[in-house]
């Protein structure tokens, strides 16, 4: 079962904050990998927030390959971060591991954010076609104001092998997911957190219904439902789906994948809308047991969980710091000064939400709605 | 040629018991000569005769024999092919020293025989194919243990519910926001009506096919399931309609009515129109059956009775023939449409109007022009192992699709499409063939399907029909069902009990109910039915599993 670590911050903050997180729950990751997706750039990015960073890593033939696509398309590299790589026993170094800011092409900066998310995600996803097959480029994310960082191993390792420790990277949003590989194979693009057009999110948890979720998703005619090399990637997918798709205001997300049952949707307001959905996004009932940790655009957090998740995930923090964590002593570890009896471990019919710079925490509950 | 005289064999064109179906082990012994069962067989292929035997006695301290000639009673299977042997048991059941039962033959040479008179070989049942289907073959594969927790089929709250009707996509949903909350803007729009069901209903079988007592038990058992158990389960009228009665009762809403190509019972159905308090489940248009595809129906003259004739509207003891097609096709683009489109009018777009099918190659033809009709509410698919009252033999052994991938390619297509959530796929024909009821309708769901339909099996269960897939018994076509199931004979139809009936019918959908669970539970589903979930299946088949897309596991 992968372990969580978000934290979300008025101030920015290092991303090894979450990954000291990862350490303390380290029984229940095995090394397979590490995610991590920052939001809120600080840093050398801050001055950098409204170009579409792309990260991912290339090999030396893919980076000529994705230097060449991106000149043609159009887009021009104003910055490019690198880890300072420190070689670490058992981490296979890949050739080139990039953030890069670009300025979109001259045709689009004019252009609504809608159609500009519209031209990242076909670039993101023609880069990745492009680099897939001889594994020479991986594209994670390609979006204003946010980094994705991922590798195979151990999560604190991984981080020293970026030199994460001594950078100056920073965010004020960072979701780390210390990964433990269960069914699907071991592989970069498996790994969380899932990004799509300014939505995040990472999971613990099996999907069993994976497939006729992934199917419902990839029948929507979306271009950006793809990949699903882990069954998680689906959770960020509906939450694009219900919030921007939909338009569907976020706490909906959780009536999607968590439905009510018809009597206990009796108690609501909303309750003739809920019956619909219920039954349109029918195949969107994840049936877990899965707990969610994601951001939307505005940078909101939430934390989510259905009925059968043995294990509650936790939140806690102090006003304008706040960590998401799967686990007790990851909150523990990244915010130990706070009133420890006001964490708050979300029940099935809850939805945590914490607002943008880590302001408000909000327990919705679904049957009140 | 001159008939070579005195060298032909004695009965030389009588057939011998070998070519038979089914012989008869008859036990002089223990048959004390009550006459039962030569009473009871309900194609008199057994008879009391008298044989005179030749017996040789010798009676005292030396040697003396002497012939004796002893006149016997004897029980005598016939070799008239017209009263052969089916095999169903019945003398077997009456008799009380068990000094009678018939054997199964398998070297029978039946079928070179039955097409006297010129007309082939019709019957009642199923086809006749004892092979493991495709569905007992299939295996649920996908275990969750460690890396996902088993569920508990018994502590955790499940819901095996199905929808029944056209679900609209989401992103036509007439929702808007107010105040940060979700509303419905019903204005303009059409929002199709939709039940929730329990995923395995009772499949389209007619009064009239029916004796009174068995539809009566199958209708109360439905009812008690909803009523009190909470198992929404619906039952199909079939082509007939239904009890006066009943189309004006609270019960109604239990009940999909069927309209077919005779539009038998129409008649009174659309009398009752004005008098109804409920809705009907559904509409059920039948375009097609699974045991015999492209055939029309048939209830025979003696099975139509005061009653029958009453509920369809026709005069008494006339063959009931429905033609193997609407009168009104001409094309599905057209007059499928407006079939579904009129049916749904007469009910004021209150009630799911679908077709039925048999299964066939071109089934996803069907079915894109339904994807396209915003009121077709769902596809019901009848596969080759399916059951009829009466039909050619012919046509139940040989015509047909099997269910399992002309379902699958069917979700598939609509998968394609993405709207394999708008049009719900009924799948029928075989399920539980072998008993396995509800193994059989989770592979289906799990292949796409969102409910199945069963019918030869409830009959089975609750009503102890003897057919099976050694032609045993399959007498429904001659209205002499020796169970009382498939008669209008009141002599053979006060057999069967309908309350028995109804209480087998309650208690083999609350254990389907129970297996369900059982097989979900451990694959870690519980609050939506796993449809299309093939990810848990697999089949020892790799050419089969290459076909309906799942894993091949050996």
């Amino acid at each position: 079962m992968c372990r969580l670590a978000a934290i979300t911050s008025k101030d920015y903050i290092s991303p090894m904050e979450p990954i000291l997180a990862l350490e303390t729950m380290k029984e229940g990751h095995d090394g397979s990998g590490l995610g991590l997706t920052l939001k809120n750039l600080g840093g050398e990015f801050e001055k950098l927030k409204k170009y579409p960073v792309l990260s991912g890593i290339c090999s030396k033939k893919g980076k000529k390959t994705l230097d060449d696509f991106m000149k043609k398309q159009g887009f021009k590299l104003k910055y490019e971060w690198t880890p300072k790589i420190k070689p670490i026993k058992g981490i296979h170094a890949r050739d080139h591991y990039f953030a890069r800011a670009y300025d979109y092409p001259a045709s689009h900066k004019n252009k609504s954010i809608v159609e500009k998310e519209e031209l990242l995600m076909k670039t993101r996803l023609a880069i990745r076609k492009i680099g897939e097959p001889d594994e020479s480029i991986f594209a994670f994310s390609f979006y204003p104001d946010v980094i994705t960082i991922k590798e195979v191993g151990d999560p604190l390792e991984t981080a020293e092998f970026f030199g994460l420790d001594r950078d100056g990277l920073k965010a004020k949003i960072v979701l780390a997911q210390g990964r433990q590989n269960t069914n699907y194979a071991i592989y970069l693009y498996a790994c969380h957190p899932f990004f799509i057009q300014g939505y995040c999110s990472m999971t613990n948890g099996e999907n069993t219904a994976f497939v006729p979720i992934r199917e419902f998703l990839m029948g929507r005619g979306f271009p950006g439902y793809t990949g699903y090399n882990s069954d998680s990637e689906v959770f960020t997918h509906i939450l694009h789906y219900t919030t921007r798709q939909l338009g569907f205001p976020i706490t909906y997300y959780k009536d999607v994948i968590t439905p009510l049952k018809a009597s206990e949707m009796e108690g609501r307001q909303d309750r003739e809308a809920l019956g619909l959905m219920k039954q349109s996004l029918r195949p969107l009932c994840i049936d877990g047991p899965n707990m969610v940790i994601g951001f939307t655009p505005d940078g909101t957090c939430f934390m989510v969980q259905d009925a059968k998740k043995l294990r509650p995930g936790v939140v806690g923090g102090v006003k304008g710091k706040y960590a998401l964590m799967s686990e007790e002593c990851g909150v523990d570890s990244a915010i130990p000064k706070r009133e420890s009896a006001k964490d708050i471990f979300p029940m099935k019919y809850d939805m945590v939400i914490i607002s943008p710079d880590a302001q408000e925490v909000k327990v919705w509950n679904q049957l009140q709605g | 040629m001159e008939p070579a005289s005195g060298l032909r064999l004695d009965h030389n064109h009588h057939l011998s018991l070998r070519e038979f179906p089914y012989i008869i082990r008859w036990r002089d012994d223990r048959c004390k000569r009550c006459g039962k069962c030569t009473a009871v067989c309900p194609v008199k292929a057994i008879e009391a005769t008298v044989k005179v035997q030749r017996l040789v006695k010798s009676e005292g301290p030396v040697p003396t024999p002497a012939a004796v000639r002893n006149i016997t009673h004897i029980v005598e299977q016939v070799t008239d092919m017209e009263r052969y042997c089916t095999g169903c048991g019945t003398c077997t059941l009456v008799c009380p020293n068990e000094a009678i039962e018939p054997e199964f033959n398998p070297q029978n040479k039946f079928l070179h025989y039955k097409n006297k008179g010129g007309d082939g070989y019709k019957r009642g049942g199923r086809r006749n194919d004892p092979a493991l289907s495709t569905l007992d073959r299939l295996k649920f594969t996908r275990i969750s243990m460690l890396t996902d927790p088993a569920l508990d089929a018994g502590r955790h709250e499940f819901r095996v519910r199905s929808l029944l009707g056209r679900i609209l996509p989401p992103e036509d949903l007439p929702l808007k926001l107010v105040n940060g909350k979700l509303t419905v803007d019903k204005a303009g729009i059409f929002i199709p009506p939709v039940r929730e069901i329990f995923p395995i209903m009772i499949g389209s079988m007619s009064i009239g096919a029916l004796s009174p007592p068995m539809w009566e038990g199958l209708a109360m058992g439905v009812a008690y399931l909803n009523e009190v158990e909470g198992l929404p389960v619906v039952m199909c009228s079939g082509e007939g309609g239904m009890s006066p009665r009943l189309l004006r009762s609270k019960y109604l809403k239990y009940f999909i009515i069927q309209i077919a190509s005779g539009y038998f019972g129409w008649d009174e159905i659309v009398h009752a129109l004005p008098h109804m308090v409920e809705d009907p489940a559904a509409i059920e248009i039948k375009y097609g059956q699974g045991a015999k595809p492209g055939d029309g129906g048939l209830l025979m003259a003696q099975k139509v009775l005061k009653l029958i004739a009453k509920i369809r509207g026709v005069p008494q003891f006339v063959d009931l023939a429905s033609p193997p097609t609407h009168q009104t096709k001409y094309s599905i683009e057209e007059a499928v449409a407006k079939m579904i489109q009129s049916m749904s009018m007469a009910f004021g777009f209150r009630v799911p109007v679908y077709p039925k099918i048999s299964g066939t190659k071109t089934a996803r033809a069907v079915l894109n022009n339904l994807a396209r009709n915003p009121y077709a509410a769902a596809l019901c698919i009848d596969g080759e192992d399916g059951g009829t009252g009466a039909a050619y033999n012919v046509s139940m052994d040989k015509m047909g699709h099997p269910i399992a991938s002309n379902l699958r390619e069917c979700y598939l297509d609509l998968v394609r499409q993405g709207k394999q959530n708008e049009l719900p796929l009924i799948a029928a024909g075989g399920i539980g063939k072998k008993g396995n009821l509800a193994a059989n309708a989770a592979a289906l769901i799990m292949l796409g399907a969102s409910g199945v339909a069963i019918g030869k099996y409830i009959m089975q269960a609750a009503a102890d029909c003897f057919g099976d897939e050694y032609n045993r018994c399959n007498l429904c076509n001659t209205g002499k069902c020796p169970r009382g199931i498939t008669t209008q004979d009141p002599k053979l139809y006060r057999r069967l009990d309908s309350d028995r009936v109804a209480e087998r019918v309650v208690e083999v959908f609350k254990a389907a109910d129970v297996e369900l669970r059982k097989l979900f539970a451990p694959m870690g589903r519980s609050t939506e039915l796993p449809i299309g979930m093939s990810d848990g299946l697999s089949i020892d088949d790799p050419a089969m599993a290459e076909r309906l897309g799942i894993n091949y596991a050996c």
